[in-house]
């Protein structure tokens, strides 16, 4: 497929504004469990801003992908049926909450919502907090299903593909947060920078995961089956057309194997290895770990554009069968 | 419930490309078009095309087929660029199963053209929206038509008559027929997709002489191999030998 | 569902995206054309278009449409494309005051030549008319060999004169046929064909386009086609697999030829009195041996029965042979064996086609209950046929032993008694005509004469050495060589050698070229390079060897580029048209039909149809067919000169055939009708003659048929025209090469080549280029095919076409590739003798391992069609003409590079190697040429191009 920098920046970014503000509500949380220092409002509200400029980076990001985006309104109506329209539904909502959240904070505005059984309090952050993780969780899974569940793209078309997106934007997220309160001065960066470790290598695992079934992966469609002839050998001569079309240039990264290859090894490096080295090394710092954290999270992050720019680029569709030659 | 879809045969098909230009003519001035090319008279012309013929070669020399393909959307049964649309504007229609893209709805999002593993989705360049064929709806409804040309222009055209136009749910159809006795099947299989249009494949026609047939009793060489008898006159052996 | 708008119209005229003439109905919305279709009315198409024909609407807004007359600006250089535009009047004063000088002192110095124009009755009567012998169409370089091999071998040819009958074959054999040509009825008559379960095999050395669907694809080596064609007739003969009765009858096989060597009259056929013909006919006065009373007849005697094989010796003591008894000697040698070491093709294959042929046309025999009279009177109950026909065209004729592959081809298909019977080849009216037709130039430099008419037709059909159009020394009289002994029978003229050959002023120097729609600068020329500096090139005196130059076209081109004077001619949606009897109409096997164009569209700017400048030049000039006796114009315009010209007074016969007489009551034959456009324009512009079932078969020697056409003036004479199975006319200029007879006899240098090439039956013989080449240094042979969704180089300025062809690859086996370490897609250089070229490679399957291809005339120069400099074409695209020539090294000098009979540009004879390009070569076709300027009023070429008829949508 060819990677479009709008979708690009619009998994990466919003994956890491979910991934912050999962990470901020859970210090919160920590908190309030008496598990971490309890964090003032404007942390957690500076925060969730910093999610919230993220999350509509990430939605200007996708504009660019709609031939006609003054009609983007329209998208919310098949949701029944399309991931695409759900995700469309699910990110204003999560970004509602999100801001909500922040304003609470922002206001200190924190009264018990309610009184469960056994006398705990709910806040009205926790809940936001709550509603916004479980909205952060539906957004990762409906921004993954618009790619895993095209059937076509086997290299997609698994569980894996929800896994990946949901705990790479996480770990994005998390050491994003890690920079934010060593900036801050919050007392977080030890918890958060091992949950940080912790994601960026199960995201390590899964990606692998993807990379080796994805390299073993048969594709469904042969040329036999596209003009249905029964022969081994078949050699496209002629697509019909000369100068290209929206069908040689929507599905083909038109880069060579090597780039694409070299690429791979890139996000490797730069969305995990560096990463958690970097990550690992504040553990150990002695001194302001700020600037080292703020340079894990942009490798990390610039390193996860380069996986996603691999994702599609991998991706081989079917279509592809019947536009691979021009004479 | 009528399904109204192509028959194509690639056993007549001479690859001329006329299906794909009359379609570009018919619809570009039709209620789908225009249809934008841009770059014209540049380096590497493009344009909207809702209908491509290609060549595949098949086979080693000498004994290559050289297949000519021409491929429009096959408007499938289980059309699965219709539920992924998130506007609704990719739909297939009740009455005639014909798939279909409403220019209105469509904001350009591309996910239905992921979702085609044929490829027979174009985004038009200009008007930013998603385009395929549309079986010429605005020709085979239009009473203003007369009856014969009430076709997709792809037919019409067609100097092989190698695209065949019918209900394929109408068993006594044409193009049921025409599936039926001449193995018709469709692309993709493997996807569950169900094509509506489907594809005649080639067949070969033989002609065996066996050596007993070679000859026959007219044979004219036996006429003109009969060389003219000498005059009975002419000096023979029999005029000097006497033993 | 939106309703038609109510301001759409539908106009019938004709389509001329290539030259195959189908019917289309074109809409017009709010004066915009829409949309254009196929005529389900028209005899020609039935109602369907191919991918051109659906484009022609963007022929109508191609930037390269030239809208004014242009003349080439003071002082600037030709072939700098620096033009002024000027008025009409102005161009036609021009050309008036230079046209009337060279009429009134030596009108020989004008030379016009056309493409394929469609056009040749009125462009053919205005040369005539001004005097002058240099007049021809593209036939030489296009297919003469075609229309001559078998004109004078069966009376007709394929295409506009004739056809395979398939919808009554059984087996169909296509050989080399060029994709644009006749295309949609062959491709709906294949189709029905291979539905009913008829047998297709082609034979090409690449397997694109209509072969695709063969059911057996048999590749041979270009230019080895004679060959398998004599070892099937071979191998037809030896197992007796030929139709006796048919040639008995309507061949000269069965005639006696004159085998004693010391006679002059060798050769020639003997005959039962003195000859005594004084028409161009062939008279009914040869012999037979019959083998009932054993004894010479006259041919067709009643009751006689000839040998078709032996020896024979007749009173006088004269040895003789039936003909048929030659072909059968001729052929002995060869074998299939032979012929599969020349062409490629297992012996077993060509053994098995020429069983498949001959089985097929004894076994499978069609009997039609139609009761039919023939030459001789005798009365047949039915009309019988044999289901095997093929079709050929470019792939056999475009090489120089081309006319003997044809004759070859004629041969087999009357051996298996196949002509103009069911199942097999039909002829179309005109069609069939004398072996050869009555037309004939003047026979020397008399016939031209200042200020009058030539004393002949500017293209004829030689019959005998004294026909040809030389001076005392035998030298040419014609700028092309035509007619002359280097090419006796070059019936449809030598446009490819006019450039040459007034550049060299061999045989003389003219003054002006007078070029209509041929792009004579690039891809219908040969040795492309060389005879672009020709054009530019100025002798000792600083003057342009040829000294004035006028190209009329609808586009700006590569040649008209090299113009001092361009006059913008029409679209075919634009004007008028005749698609004449006189000309190449466009007939049906049931009978004669023609057709015309009417405007649909207004003319762009100032365009003016090319047929209205030559009636206003002719009547300016005051040619006699453009004037009345009284000294006035006589045609107001180019409809009224359709409707009124009468090829004598009051012959009756004029450009159309259809509703002529004062109401329109007759047909083919009667005076003019004021309303015949009228009456075109309400039946589907056309006129189609169906004759009486009787008159439909066995057309050269049907007595119905005939006398018809004689009563109906297609024909003077209604004389049996028999098969040329042995060709006495070939015979007569062996003669005369040898020095027999009483005929002209050709200057010395050429008496061997007359000799050798003017047999009477076909041989093989290779090439006369690929003789001149050292085939190990130049192994492949490199050959073009016609892409179907483009015409010559019309439409790369086509919107929609180009995007299908924007460039073209050289098509190369894959083991030859590798051989030449050829990966797919690498850039390389093809190279011949004569010229090299770098393009890129595409490995093909369905290609022979020694032939190399690419489409034809994709390539471009640089700013041609007013594309733009970087476009594909001319970046990526090339043409193969750069690597062939004109001409060939002879002993005397230098000789065209064509078959030597007929003078047909032998295009496929090249022969090359190719190799990989340097690495660091750029990435870009060679070679490449200065870019062609805009032309003053050119328009500008958009960027974004959002067609939607008659809603501003541009």
């Amino acid at each position: 497929m060819h990677p479009a920098f709008s979708v690009i920046f619009l998994t990466t970014l919003i994956g890491a504004g979910q991934g912050l503000f999962i990470a901020l509500f859970l210090t919160e949380s920590l908190g309030l469990l008496g598990m971490a220092p309890t964090q003032n409002g404007n942390f957690l509200a500076l925060g969730t801003l910093a999610s919230l400029i993220l999350l509509g980076l990430g939605l200007i990001a996708s504009f660019f992908h709609l031939g006609r985006p003054e009609r983007a309104w329209r998208t919310a109506t098949k949701w029944r049926t399309s991931w695409l329209s759900r995700e469309v539904i699910v990110l204003p909502a999560f970004m509602g909450v999100v801001f909500l959240y922040g304003l609470a904070h922002w206001l200190n505005f924190n009264p018990t919502l309610l009184t469960l059984p056994g006398d705990r309090a709910v806040l009205v952050t926790v809940a936001l907090g709550m509603a916004g993780t479980l909205l952060a969780v539906a957004l990762f899974v409906s921004t993954a299903m618009i790619y895993a569940a095209v059937k076509f793209l086997q290299e997609w078309h698994s569980p894996l593909t929800v896994v990946n997106y949901t705990v790479l934007g996480a770990a994005s997220g998390f050491t994003l947060a890690t920079a934010y309160a060593a900036w801050s001065g919050a007392q977080l960066v030890h918890v958060l920078a091992s949950t940080a470790i912790a994601l960026t290598l199960l995201g390590l695992v899964t990606r692998i995961a993807s990379l080796i079934r994805n390299a073993r992966i048969k594709p469904k469609s042969t040329l036999q089956t596209a003009i249905g002839v029964k022969h081994p050998r078949i050699v496209q001569k002629s697509q019909g057309f000369m100068g290209g079309s929206f069908n040689t240039r929507e599905f083909f990264h038109h880069k060579s194997e090597g780039f694409v290859r070299a690429v791979k090894w890139i996000f490797l490096i730069a969305a995990f290895a560096i990463p958690t080295i970097l990550l690992a090394v504040s553990l150990l710092m002695t001194v302001d770990p700020t600037s080292v954290l703020i340079a894990a999270a942009l490798i990390q992050y610039l390193g996860l554009v380069a996986e996603r720019w691999f994702f599609f680029a991998q991706a081989n569709h079917p279509q592809n069968l019947y536009y691979q030659s021009v004479a | 419930m009528t399904q109204l879809a192509l028959v194509i045969d690639l056993n007549v098909c001479v690859g001329c490309h006329a299906c794909v230009t009359s379609c570009k003519e018919w619809n570009t001035s039709g209620e789908a078009g225009p249809l934008v090319d841009l770059r014209p008279y540049d380096a590497d012309p493009t344009g909207t095309f809702f209908n491509r013929v290609q060549t595949f070669e098949v086979g080693e020399y000498p004994n290559t087929e050289t297949v000519h393909f021409p491929k429009s959307c096959l408007h499938c049964e289980e059309p699965p660029c219709v539920p992924v649309c998130p506007t609704g504007a990719s739909y297939k229609r009740e009455e005639d199963g014909i798939v279909l893209v409403d220019y209105d709805k469509c904001i350009g999002c591309k996910y239905c053209s992921w979702a085609c593993p044929y490829g027979v989705r174009e985004v038009d360049a200009q008007r930013r929206v998603m385009t395929k064929c549309t079986l010429c709806v605005d020709r085979i409804y239009d009473q203003a038509l007369p009856e014969w040309d009430r076709k997709p222009a792809c037919v019409r055209a067609c100097p092989t008559n190698a695209r065949l136009f019918g209900d394929v749910h109408d068993p006594d159809s044409e193009v049921s027929t025409a599936i039926r006795e001449n193995g018709g099947y469709q692309l993709m299989p493997e996807w569950g997709t169900k094509p509506a249009n489907h594809y005649l494949p080639r067949h070969k026609t033989r002609i065996t002489v066996r050596e007993d047939e070679l000859e026959r009793t007219d044979n004219p060489l036996r006429i003109d191999s009969k060389l003219p008898k000498p005059d009975r006159d002419e000096p023979s052996l029999d005029d000097v030998t006497s033993w | 569902m939106m309703p038609q708008t109510p301001s759409q119209e539908v106009k019938n005229t004709t389509c001329y995206m290539c030259a195959c003439r189908c019917g289309i109905r074109v809409h017009v919305r709010d004066g915009e054309v829409r949309y254009i279709d196929g005529n389900p009315d028209h005899p020609i198409n039935k109602g369907v278009i191919c991918a051109k024909g659906s484009s022609g609407i963007m022929k109508q807004y191609s930037p390269a449409r030239l809208t004014r007359p242009l003349r080439r600006r003071q002082g600037a250089e030709r072939g700098a494309g620096d033009f002024e535009a000027i008025s009409w009047e102005e161009a036609f004063s021009m050309l008036e005051g230079r046209l009337a000088h060279l009429r009134e002192t030596d009108p020989k110095k004008f030379a016009l030549f056309t493409g394929r124009d469609q056009m040749q009755a009125l462009t053919g009567l205005f040369a005539k008319q001004f005097g002058t012998p240099n007049y021809a169409a593209h036939g030489g370089f296009c297919s003469v060999n075609m229309a001559a091999g078998m004109i004078y071998t069966i009376g007709g040819s394929f295409w506009e004169f004739g056809g395979p009958d398939l919808e009554r074959s059984k087996l169909f054999v296509m050989i080399g046929t060029a994709e644009d040509h006749h295309s949609n009825p062959l491709k709906i008559a294949i189709s029905k064909f291979k539905r009913e379960g008829g047998r297709f095999i082609s034979i090409n050395p690449v397997r694109t386009g209509y072969s695709a669907i063969a059911d057996e694809w048999v590749p041979i080596r270009p230019g080895t086609d004679s060959a398998l064609l004599l070892a099937l007739i071979h191998e037809i003969i030896a197992k007796g697999l030929y139709d006796r009765d048919f040639l008995v009858r309507y061949s000269n096989g069965g005639q006696l030829v004159n085998v004693d060597e010391a006679n002059d009259e060798f050769g020639m056929f003997l005959r039962d009195e003195a000859p005594a013909s004084d028409g161009c006919y062939d008279p009914q006065d040869k012999l037979w041996w019959d083998r009932r009373t054993d004894r010479a007849v006259r041919t067709h005697s009643a009751d006689a029965d000839p040998y078709l094989l032996g020896e024979f010796r007749l009173e006088d003591g004269t040895l003789a042979k039936p003909a048929f008894q030659l072909l059968k000697e001729r052929v002995e040698e060869y074998t299939p064996e032979w012929a599969s070491r020349i062409t490629g093709i297992p012996v077993e294959t060509i053994r098995r086609l020429a069983h498949e042929m001959g089985v097929t046309a004894r076994d499978q025999r069609i009997e039609l209950p139609i009761a039919w009279t023939d030459s001789w009177g005798v009365e047949h109950e039915s009309v019988t046929g044999n289901p095997v026909s093929f079709h050929a065209m470019r792939g056999l004729a475009a090489h120089s032993n081309g006319f003997h592959s044809i004759r070859a081809l004629a041969i087999l298909m009357s051996l298996l008694g196949t002509i103009d019977r069911p199942g097999g080849f039909r002829h179309k009216a005109p069609f069939p005509r004398p072996i050869p037709p009555c037309a004939r130039t003047p026979k020397g430099p008399e016939g031209v004469q200042p200020g009058k008419p030539l004393d002949g037709m500017v293209l004829g059909w030689p019959a005998e050495p004294d026909d040809l159009f030389v001076d005392e020394q035998g030298e040419p009289v014609r700028i092309d060589k035509a007619f002359s002994w280097e090419y006796p029978l070059a019936v449809h003229g030598m446009m490819h050698n006019v450039i040459t050959n007034a550049w060299r002023g061999d045989p003389y120097r003219i003054d002006t070229l007078l070029i209509f729609m041929a792009n004579m600068a690039w891809n219908s020329t040969m040795n492309t390079v060389e005879v672009r500096k020709m054009l530019n090139d100025k002798d000792e005196n600083g003057e342009y060897r040829i000294p004035f130059l006028v190209v009329a076209d609808a586009f700006q081109s590569e040649m008209t580029a090299f113009a001092d004077l361009v006059l913008p001619d029409t679209t075919y949606l634009e004007r008028h048209d005749a698609m004449s009897m006189l000309d190449r109409p466009i007939s049906e096997f049931d009978g004669p039909a023609d057709s015309v164009r009417i405007p649909v569209v207004p003319p762009k700017g100032e365009c003016k149809p090319f047929q209205e400048v030559l009636i206003e030049l002719g009547s300016r000039l005051k040619l006699p067919a453009f004037t009345t006796p009284e000294g006035k114009r006589k045609y107001r315009d180019y409809p009224d000169f359709v409707v009124n010209y009468e090829t004598e007074p009051g012959s009756g016969i004029g450009f159309l055939a259809g509703w002529r007489g004062k109401g329109g009551e007759k047909a083919l034959r009667g005076e003019p009708n004021p309303n015949q456009w009228e009456m075109y324009a309400k039946n589907n512009c056309v006129y189609h003659h169906e004759l009486p079932k009787s008159y439909q078969y066995m057309r050269n020697w049907n007595k119905g048929y005939l006398e018809w056409s004689q009563r109906n003036r297609i024909t003077r004479y209604a004389e049996p025209i028999l098969i040329h199975l042995y060709s006495e006319v070939l015979m007569k200029f062996r003669a005369a090469a040898q020095g027999k007879g009483t005929s002209r006899r050709p200057p010395a240098h050429l008496a061997e080549r007359v000799a050798t090439y003017f047999d009477p039956l076909p041989f093989h013989y290779d090439p006369l280029e690929c003789q001149a080449t050292d085939k190990h240094t130049y192994p492949l042979a490199a050959i073009t095919q016609r892409p179907m969704a483009m015409y010559h180089s019309w439409d790369s300025q086509n919107a929609w076409l180009r995007q299908i062809h924007t460039h073209n690859l050289l098509f190369v086996n894959p083991v030859t590739a590798k051989n030449a370490g050829i990966q797919d897609d690498d850039w390389i250089w093809v190279e011949s003798q004569w010229g090299k070229v770098r393009c890129m490679a595409k490995y093909s399957e369905a290609v022979e391992p020694g032939t190399v291809w690419t489409w034809n005339a994709i390539g471009k120069a640089a700013g041609a069609w007013n594309l733009s400099p970087k476009s594909n074409e001319a970046r990526k695209g090339f043409l193969l003409n750069h690597l062939i020539s004109e001409e060939l090294p002879s002993d005397q000098g230098r000789i065209s590079n064509s078959d030597p009979v007929t003078g047909q540009a032998s295009w496929y004879d090249v022969r090359v190697r190719i190799y990989k390009a340097e690495a660091d070569e750029p990435k870009v076709t060679a070679p490449q040429f200065d870019t062609v300027k805009p032309f003053p009023g050119q328009s500008k070429r958009p960027r974004v191009w959002n067609f939607f008829a008659a809603k501003g949508g541009k």
